[in-house]
């Protein structure tokens, strides 16, 4: 008895430990279950090395995947009232944000960079999912319009990466109000003359979906994505009825001609740089100039460095 | 049959009394007369009272009244040689919003709106008011054909909502709601909305990014139904009314907020009451708008228009 106590239990626990604990090293793939090893699921872009499910990446790391040696500058939000309704449900809205906040150290649920892609400068503006869900307030519609002003500033293509359950219901009528703001926010960028392209990723639904985010000059989609306007629980509540096989994912909206292409992760940069060039850059980039690191400071917000890490 | 709701039980209660003793009061009894009296000013006391303060989620309920006037009411009393027309020349016409030209108060103008219906019937022909891509794309349509012909447009807004259907996400939902906005932003005429009721989400905002934002006094607008708010941030539907209190969404808070730019007063105990003269309220109202920017340049318009919306959730008021 003692043998078996004092030497087989250590050891059993040890290695129950190593199947129960293993959350920080490996990550099981939602869609085919697989165990996958963490440093290969980062190294693939958090695709499914067995199923090629696109599992949600951090938006940092998503900066850094898309510009040149991962290397871009961060535009601060402009500042906006943090609760203009001083929101309470069971929770202060107040709370709920600086929640979010200090979990995500950033200060909403967008982030705008800038940086060349392929030589080209470009604007990315894309959704922390992280941060309540990424859902759109004033905060956010600020954001975009910033990040429009740089691209004409600029004379850079624009893109938008949504990752977002919709409205920030927090922000009441004001969250719906960035709807037709952030429209006439990517409409500048239109009129410039430039490229605006969106990346449509999971989920891209509600307010978020029903205004600048189905309005890209190109419309470029992850596999998988969910992709709509209304939820599909209430949808399923509306109709009383099972929803079709892949209902509201990338591929459906291609295939009813609402997304131009659905792009894998590990490609999603190339195809970017290749559609801003045939777009905007009729002759490829002999010299690439670097871009001016004050660029941004003429508008809306300070730029900040970054090395790209997350 | 009036519908009366929940909170009106008590003015009902006493109206039917008072109908009761007219009916006894052929023969000019003095007492009668007197009771008759005292309990009509007793009621409007009483209705005096309860819409002087009206809680928000009363509030949704009177904009969701049965007999509130809808578009086709509008249409009725506003209206000369209204033509209606249908189709977003890619699918289908789609009842819950309904469009045309037509003349008002001497302005040849198009007018879109959603329309709920009036009976079992009529409601289930115009989907309750729940727009598919198809009606948003007509609106659209219509849009760019009064900016064609410098026609101004007024919208008027009710609404539960967008359609939440299999068939309304296949055919792009979104992309309709956002071409819709879009459309409104760009268009180069006087465009005035006016939420007469339910100012449902994305599907009223579809229609209302207008010059003039006006709202009847009872009417909501709001990012989320009361209802569905709490069911996700209270986590049950039952706390609807502190969700209603918590979205901020009656004509006063919208003011303030800066969302919408004049409150129409509505009739002693709410538009369902006295459709006519509110209907003549919001014409009157929807006219003043419509002098004001028919002085406009088309640019100007536009560019105005967009000013005014850009600098929604800035942060004016804390
Ligand atoms: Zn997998």
């Amino acid at each position: 008895m003692s043998w078996l106590n004092n030497f087989v239990r250590p050891k059993l626990q040890a290695l129950v430990r190593k199947t129960e604990v293993p959350d920080n090293l490996w990550e099981k793939c939602p869609s085919c279950g697989q165990m996958i090893f963490h440093r290969e699921l980062e190294a693939n872009l958090r695709v499914c090395p067995h199923c090629g499910h696109h599992m949600r990446i951090g938006v940092l790391r998503r900066m850094e995947m898309l510009f040149d040696d991962g290397r871009y500058q961060r535009l601060e939000l402009p500042r906006t009232d943090p609760d203009p309704l001083k929101f309470r449900d069971q929770k202060r809205y107040s709370d709920r944000l600086r929640e979010a906040q200090g979990r995500t150290n950033e200060q909403d649920a967008l982030i705008v960079a800038h940086g060349t892609m392929g030589g080209a400068q470009t604007v990315v503006a894309a959704f922390n999912f992280a941060f309540m869900a990424g859902s759109m307030g004033s905060a956010v519609g600020g954001g975009l319009i910033a990040a429009a002003r740089l691209a004409v500033a600029q004379q850079a293509p624009l893109i938008v990466i949504p990752a977002s359950g919709g409205a920030r219901m927090q922000e009441g009528i004001l969250s719906l109000m960035q709807m037709p703001r952030s429209i006439i926010a990517i409409d500048e960028v239109k009129e410039a003359g430039l490229p605006y392209i969106v990346v449509l990723t999971d989920p891209t639904t509600g307010g978020v979906s029903a205004s600048f985010a189905m309005l890209g000059d190109i419309a470029l989609a992850e596999p998988g994505a969910v992709i709509g306007f209304a939820g599909a629980r209430v949808i399923e509540g509306t109709v009383r009825e099972k929803l079709p096989e892949g209902f509201q994912r990338a591929e459906y909206l291609r295939d009813h001609g609402m997304v131009d292409i659905v792009v894998s992760r590990p490609e999603l940069r190339q195809t970017l740089i290749r559609i801003i060039r045939l777009l905007h850059n009729p002759q490829p980039p002999a010299v690439v100039e670097p871009p001016a690191t004050t660029a941004a400071e003429a508008f809306n917000g300070r730029s900040r460095p970054s090395n790209g890490s997350e | 049959m009036p519908t009366f709701l929940e909170f009106e039980k008590p003015i009902a209660e006493l109206e039917s009394k008072i109908e009761e003793l007219r009916h006894l009061s052929d023969a000019g009894d003095i007492n009668i007369a007197e009771e008759v009296g005292r309990l009509q000013a007793k009621a409007d006391r009483l209705l005096r009272q309860t819409y002087g303060r009206l809680t928000p989620w009363q509030k949704t309920l009177v904009a969701r009244h049965p007999e509130r006037p809808h578009f086709s009411d509008y249409v009725q009393a506003l209206m000369e040689d209204f033509t209606p027309l249908a189709g977003d020349r890619a699918f289908a016409d789609d009842h819950a919003i309904v469009g045309g030209l037509g003349r008002f108060r001497d302005h040849s103008i198009v007018l879109i709106g959603h329309e709920k219906g009036q009976d079992t019937a009529s409601r289930v022909a115009h989907n309750f008011g729940m727009a598919r891509p198809e009606g948003y794309r007509k609106a659209q349509r219509l849009m760019e054909l009064a900016d064609r012909f410098r026609l101004p447009v007024i919208t008027l807004v009710d609404t539960p909502g967008a359609y939440p259907g299999v068939d309304a996400e296949a055919r792009g939902q979104a992309q309709a709601i956002a071409r819709c906005i879009e459309t409104c932003l760009r268009i180069r005429v006087p465009l005035v909305s006016a939420i007469i009721g339910e100012g449902g989400s994305g599907g009223a905002i579809a229609l209302a990014a207008g010059n003039r934002v006006l709202m009847l006094e009872h009417a909501v607008y709001s990012v989320i139904s009361p209802e569905g708010c709490a069911s996700i941030l209270w986590r049950s539907a039952d706390q609807a009314k502190e969700a209603a209190e918590a979205l901020k969404l009656t004509a006063d808070d919208l003011l303030r907020l800066g969302v919408i730019d004049d409150v129409v007063p509505e009739p002693l105990g709410g538009a369902h009451r006295a459709r006519a003269q509110t209907i003549n309220a919001l014409g009157d109202a929807l006219e003043a708008a419509l002098r004001e920017l028919k002085e406009g340049d088309p640019a100007t318009l536009r560019s105005r228009r967009r000013e005014k919306f850009l600098e929604m959730g800035e942060g004016r008021l804390s």
